[in-house]
C-alpha cells in the first residue's frame, strides 16, 4: 500500500513531479540551514564576545560599510533567482498539460468529489488510475471554490465555479494515496476527500471491466443534444440551420460578430451554452436561449465531450510543434483540451519529465 | 548645553503633573487629545482583543489534539479559526505597534508636542472601538465561518453566518488605520523639532512612515472589496459569483491587493522596534542606517506588486504566476539586508541582556526562519505543493507572531519605564521571554513538517498519521500561552509595586529618553533642539552621563 520514502516525515513520492519538488525542497532547506546557522552563530558569538564588561560603557562607533551592504544585497539576490528559476521550471510542467493522456472529468460539490472516466465509469471521492499513464483532469464545481490536492503527487489546483481548470500528473507508484480538498469550502471541508488508487495497468483494466459503465460522456452528451435539450433542432447541420455548424468546430478559429476571432476550446463551448449572446458567431443572429440553470455541470461536461467528438481530427492538429503545449490554467488556452486521439503528431512538451 | 537642565530635571521636591496624573476623570480620558493617553486606551483595548484571539487559538489547538472533530464540531471549528484570524489580524496585529507604540512614541522621538492632528487621532480610536464593538456583537450573535479571507462565492452566496455584520465591522475599522497612517505621515513631515532632519530620525519612525504609506494606499481597496461583497450578498448584483455573472478570481485579486501589503503593516513596525532594541542594548549606532531606512520604503513599495503570489493555484495565468514569483523573490532582498545589518550592529558592541534584548535576539532567529520559509512559498513550483497546507500556517505565524508579536512585547518592555514610570520585574521578564521563544518554536515548527506531508489547513479533522506532530504543536501552544500570560501579571503588578524607573533607565541618547518618565502632557518642557545623529552614543550627544548615573543610583537607594 503506502510506500515509505527514504526520509521519514516525508510524504510518499508517487508522481513524476515528486522527485523534482523534493529536490527543490532540499535545495531550499540547505540554503535555510546555511543562513540560519551562519546568522545564529554570529549572533551568539557577538553576544558572548562583546557582552557588556561594564554597565553603560560606550564602545567605538562603526558607521557601516558600503562593501558589505553591496555583498549582502547581491548574494541573496542571486540565490533567490536560482530558487525562482527552479520553481518556475517545475511550475511550468505542473500546469502545462501534455498533448496526450487519459482524460477524466472532475466535478466538486459541497462536500464530495464526483469523478467520471472517459469510458463512463463514475466514482465519488475515489479516483482509480493506472500507473505510468498521463492523467489529465478537467475540473469544475457546482458551488464554491474547491481544490484538488494529492500530496503524494506534489500538485494541486483550485476548482473554480463557472470555468474549467486543469491539472495533470503521471503516477509512478502503485498504491493508495490521500485526496484532499485544500481550499476552504464550508461546513464539512475537512471531510471532502478520499483516496486515489494507483493500479497496475492490468488491474486497472480489470477494474474498468468490473465497474459497470453507464453511458460514456460522449454518449450522454449525444443523448442530451439530440433528445433532451433539443440542441439538434438548430445545430443539426441541415442547409438552413439557424445555429452554427458544430462538426469540425473544436479547436478551430471562430470569427465572431464584431470581427474578433477566438479559438473554440472547451471554455468557449461551455460559455456558448451558458451565455450564448456573449460570443455570437459571424453570420448568425443572437437567438439562442441561455441554458444556464438548466444543465448541471456534469451534463455540461457531457455536452462538451460530445461536441469535441464531432471534430475527430482536431486534437492532433492543435498548436503545432513550436509551442510545447500552452498553459493549462488559463481559460483561453486550448492545449489542455486536446483529445486523446490515436495519431499523435504534436511535439511532446519539452519540459515533460518521464522517468 | 543650554537646554540640558530643563530637559533633565533634577529631583524636584514635589511631583510634577505628568500625562497620567493630569486629569483623573473618565471624561479627561475619553475626550483627551493627548497622543499618550490615546495610546494607553489602545493598549487596553488591543490587549483585550489579543486575549480573545488567544482563546480562540487555544480552542483550535485543543480540537487538533485528536484527529476526529470531537471537542468542536466542524461548524464551530470553522467559526473559531475564522474569528481567530479576524480578531488577530484586524483588531490586534494591525493596530498593535502603530496605534500603541507608534502613537505614544513618534511625537516623543521627533520632539513634538503631539501628533499633527490630535482630534483625528481620537477619532481613529473611536472608529476602532465602533468597528470592534460591531464585530464583537456579530460574534456573540453567532459569528462567521468564511475564513478571514472571505473568499467568494462562499462568502457572498453560500455562508449562512453573520458575514455582513463582521464585514461592516472590518470596513469601519479600516478607516481607523487610514486616519492613523495619515496622521503619522503629516506629523513626521511637519512636526519634527529643530535639527531633527530626516536622517536623524530613529528607524522606528522610518518604519512607521513606510507602514503609514501602506495603510493609506492599501486599506481603501479592502473597503471597496467589502462593499462589492455586500452588494452581491444583499442586492444579488453579479460581481464575484459566476451564477449571477461574476468572477470569483476577481475577488481574490482585490482582496490580496490589500491583504498582501497588509502583511507589511503587520511586520514593518516590528522591524522598526527591533532596530531600536538592537542598537540600544549594543550601545552602538545601528549598522547601515540608510540601508535599513530605505529597505523599509522598498518593502512598502514592492509589497504592492506581489499580491498574486497568494493565487498561484487559483486559476490565474501561469505567466502571471511566474511574474509574481519573480517579484516575490525581489522583496526577499530588502528583508535580508535588514537581518544582516542588525547582526552586524552587534559586532564590537557592548551587549547587555535585559528582557527587551532577549526579545530582539529571539526576533532575529524567528524572523529569519519566517523569511527563509517565505522563499519556499515564493518558489512557485514548490508552493503548488505547499499552499493551503500547514506549511503556510507555520510560515505566517513565524512572521506575524515570531516577528511582530515578539517585537511588540520587546517594545512594550523597553518603553514600559517611559510609559508608566515604573520598572517591571527583570527576573520574570526574562523567564517569560524564554518561555515565549521555546513555546513558539514548539508550536509552529512541527507545522512546517505537517505541511510538507500534506496536511491541509482549516481542517477540523485530519488523518491519523498527522497526530503526533499535532500533539507537539498543542503542547508548545500551552507553553506559549503561559509565556504570554505572565507579562500581563507582572507588568500590571509593576504599575503599583514596581521600582521608580527614572527618566532614562537605560541611559540612551534618543529624544524620548530626554524627558521625564512618565512624560508631561506637552512632552517636553522646553522645545528640544537636536544636534546629534540618530543612535549617537558618542560624547557629542549632549547627554550628561554622570548626572544620569547619579540620578539612577539615587533612585536605586531610595
Amino acid at each position: 500500500m503506502q510506500n515509505t520514502s527514504w526520509v521519514p516525515l516525508f510524504p510518499d513520492q508517487a508522481s513524476t513531479f515528486a522527485w523534482q519538488v523534493d529536490a527543490l525542497y532540499f535545495y531550499l532547506i540547505a540554503i535555510s540551514v546555511f543562513f540560519t546557522v551562519g546568522i545564529v552563530a554570529a549572533v551568539f558569538f557577538f553576544a558572548i564576545k562583546y557582552r557588556a564588561k561594564e554597565k553603560y560603557e560606550t564602545p567605538d562607533e562603526i558607521h557601516g560599510s558600503m562593501v558589505l551592504e553591496t555583498v549582502w544585497s547581491i548574494i541573496p539576490f542571486i540565490i533567490s533567482m536560482t530558487i525562482f528559476l527552479g520553481g518556475a521550471i517545475i511550475y511550468f510542467q505542473q500546469y502545462t498539460s501534455p498533448p496526450e493522456g487519459m482524460e477524466i472529468y472532475v466535478v466538486g460539490k459541497q462536500w464530495m468529489w464526483k469523478i467520471q472516466h472517459e469510458t463512463g465509469q463514475r466514482e465519488i471521492n475515489e479516483l482509480h488510475i493506472p500507473v505510468g499513464t498521463k492523467i489529465k483532469l478537467t475540473m469544475t464545481t457546482e458551488d464554491v471554490i474547491h481544490d484538488f490536492f494529492v500530496p503524494a503527487f506534489r500538485t494541486k489546483a483550485d476548482v473554480v465555479p463557472g470555468r474549467y481548470t486543469y491539472m495533470w500528473f503521471e503516477a509512478t507508484e502503485v498504491g493508495k494515496f490521500h485526496l484532499f480538498c485544500a481550499e476552504y469550502c464550508g461546513l464539512n471541508h475537512s471531510g471532502m476527500g478520499g483516496w486515489v488508487y494507483v493500479m497496475s495497468k492490468d488491474d486497472f483494466e480489470q477494474w474498468l471491466s468490473g465497474n459497470t459503465a453507464g453511458q460514456t460522456p460522449v454518449e450522454a452528451g449525444k443523448d442530451l443534444f439530440q433528445n433532451k435539450l433539443g440542441c439538434a433542432s438548430c445545430h443539426a447541420g441541415g442547409p438552413q440551420q439557424r445555429g452554427a455548424k458544430l462538426e469540425g468546430l473544436f479547436n478551430s478559429d471562430v470569427k465572431l460578430v464584431g470581427g474578433q476571432t477566438v479559438k473554440a476550446d472547451e471554455q468557449y463551448i461551455r460559455n456558448s451554452i451558458l451565455n450564448p449572446a456573449s460570443q455570437v458567431v459571424e453570420g448568425f443572429q443572437p437567438i439562442m436561449p441561455t441554458f444556464k440553470g438548466q444543465v448541471t455541470e456534469e451534463q455540461l461536461n457531457a455536452l462538451v465531450a460530445y461536441i469535441k467528438s464531432l471534430s475527430p481530427g482536431a486534437a492532433g492538429s492543435s498548436p503545432g510543434g513550436a509551442a510545447p503545449g500552452a498553459p493549462a490554467m488559463t481559460n483561453t488556452n486550448a492545449a489542455a483540451a486536446n483529445k486523446p486521439a490515436p495519431a499523435k503528431p504534436a511535439a511532446k512538451p519539452a519540459a515533460n519529465s518521464n522517468k | 548645553m543650554q537646554t540640558q537642565d530643563a530637559i533633565i530635571p533634577g529631583s524636584a521636591p514635589e511631583p510634577k503633573l505628568n500625562y497620567l496624573t493630569n486629569g483623573s476623570t473618565l471624561r479627561s480620558w475619553l475626550l483627551t487629545k493627548d497622543h499618550k493617553r490615546i495610546a494607553i486606551m489602545y493598549l487596553i483595548t488591543v490587549s483585550l482583543f489579543f486575549m480573545m484571539g488567544g482563546m480562540y487559538a487555544a480552542a483550535i489547538r485543543l480540537e487538533l489534539l485528536t484527529p476526529a472533530s470531537d471537542l468542536l464540531q466542524s461548524g464551530t471549528y470553522n467559526k473559531v479559526f475564522t474569528q481567530h484570524g479576524i480578531l488577530m489580524i484586524f483588531f490586534f496585529l494591525i493596530p498593535s505597534i502603530p496605534a500603541i507604540l507608534g502613537n505614544f512614541l513618534i511625537p516623543l522621538m521627533i520632539g513634538a508636542k503631539d501628533l499633527a492632528l490630535p482630534r483625528v487621532n481620537l477619532l481613529s480610536l473611536y472608529i476602532y472601538w465602533i468597528g470592534g464593538a460591531l464585530t464583537l456583537w456579530a460574534l456573540m450573535q453567532g459569528g462567521v465561518d468564511t475564513g478571514w479571507t472571505f473568499y467568494a462565492p462562499y462568502s457572498t452566496t453560500f455562508s449562512n453566518t453573520y458575514v455582513m455584520a463582521v464585514g461592516l465591522g472590518i470596513f469601519i475599522n479600516g478607516f481607523s488605520s487610514i486616519l492613523t497612517g495619515l496622521n503619522f505621515i503629516v506629523t513626521i513631515h511637519t512636526m519634527r523639532a529643530p535639527g531633527m532632519t530626516w536622517f536623524r530620525l530613529p528607524l522606528f519612525v522610518w518604519a512607521h512612515y513606510a507602514t503609514s504609506l501602506v495603510m493609506i494606499l492599501g486599506t481603501p481597496v479592502v473597503a471597496i472589496t467589502i462593499l462589492l461583497l455586500a452588494l452581491e450578498r444583499v442586492a444579488h448584483i453579479g460581481i464575484f459569483d459566476p451564477t449571477v455573472g461574476g468572477d470569483p478570481i476577481l475577488f481574490q485579486h482585490l482582496f490580496w491587493f490589500y491583504s498582501h501589503p497588509a502583511v507589511y503593516i503587520m511586520i514593518l513596525p516590528g522591524m522598526g522596534v527591533i532596530s531600536e532594541l538592537i542598537s540600544s542594548f549594543s550601545r552602538k549606532k545601528i549598522f547601515g542606517y540608510e540601508f535599513i531606512a530605505f529597505s523599509s520604503i522598498a518593502i512598502a513599495v514592492f509589497g504592492f506588486l506581489v499580491w498574486g503570489h497568494h493565487m498561484f493555484v487559483s486559476g490565474q495565468s501561469i505567466y502571471a504566476g511566474l511574474v509574481f514569483s519573480f517579484l516575490t523573490m525581489v522583496v526577499a532582498v530588502p528583508s535580508a539586508i535588514k537581518v544582516f545589518n542588525w547582526t552586524a550592529t552587534l559586532y564590537k558592541g557592548s551587549i547587555s541582556y535585559d528582557t527587551p534584548m532577549l526579545y530582539a535576539l529571539g526576533f532575529l532567529g524567528l524572523f529569519l526562519i519566517g523569511g527563509l520559509t517565505g522563499l519556499f512559498l515564493g518558489s512557485v513550483g514548490l508552493t503548488v505543493h505547499l499552499t493551503d497546507t500547514y506549511f503556510i500556517v507555520a510560515h505566517f505565524h513565524y512572521v506575524m507572531v515570531g516577528g511582530q508579536v515578539i517585537a511588540y512585547l520587546g517594545g512594550i518592555h523597553y518603553w514600559w519605564p517611559k510609559i508608566t514610570g515604573r520598572m517591571y520585574s527583570e527576573f520574570w521578564g526574562k523567564i517569560s521571554a524564554m518561555l515565549v521563544f521555546v513555546g513558539f518554536n514548539l508550536t509552529f515548527f512541527p507545522q512546517f513538517i505537517l505541511g510538507y506531508q500534506g496536511m491541509p489547513r482549516r481542517y477540523a479533522s485530519y488523518p491519523e498519521e498527522f497526530q503526533v506532530l499535532n500533539i507537539f504543536s498543542t503542547a508548545g501552544a500551552s507553553v506559549l500561552g503561559v509565556g504570554l500570560i505572565m507579562p500581563v501579571i507582572y507588568l500590571t503588578h509593576s504599575l503599583i509595586f514596581g521600582k521608580k524607573a527614572g527618566d532614562n533607565p537605560w541611559i540612551l541618547p534618543g529624544l524620548e529618553w530626554r524627558t521625564s518618565s512618565p512624560p508631561p502632557t506637552e512632552n517636553f518642557e522646553v522645545m528640544p533642539v537636536v544636534t546629534w545623529e540618530a543612535y549617537d552614543f558618542s560624547d557629542e550627544n549632549g547627554l550628561d552621563i554622570d548626572e544620569i548615573k547619579r540620578q539612577q543610583a539615587e533612585l536605586a537607594t531610595a
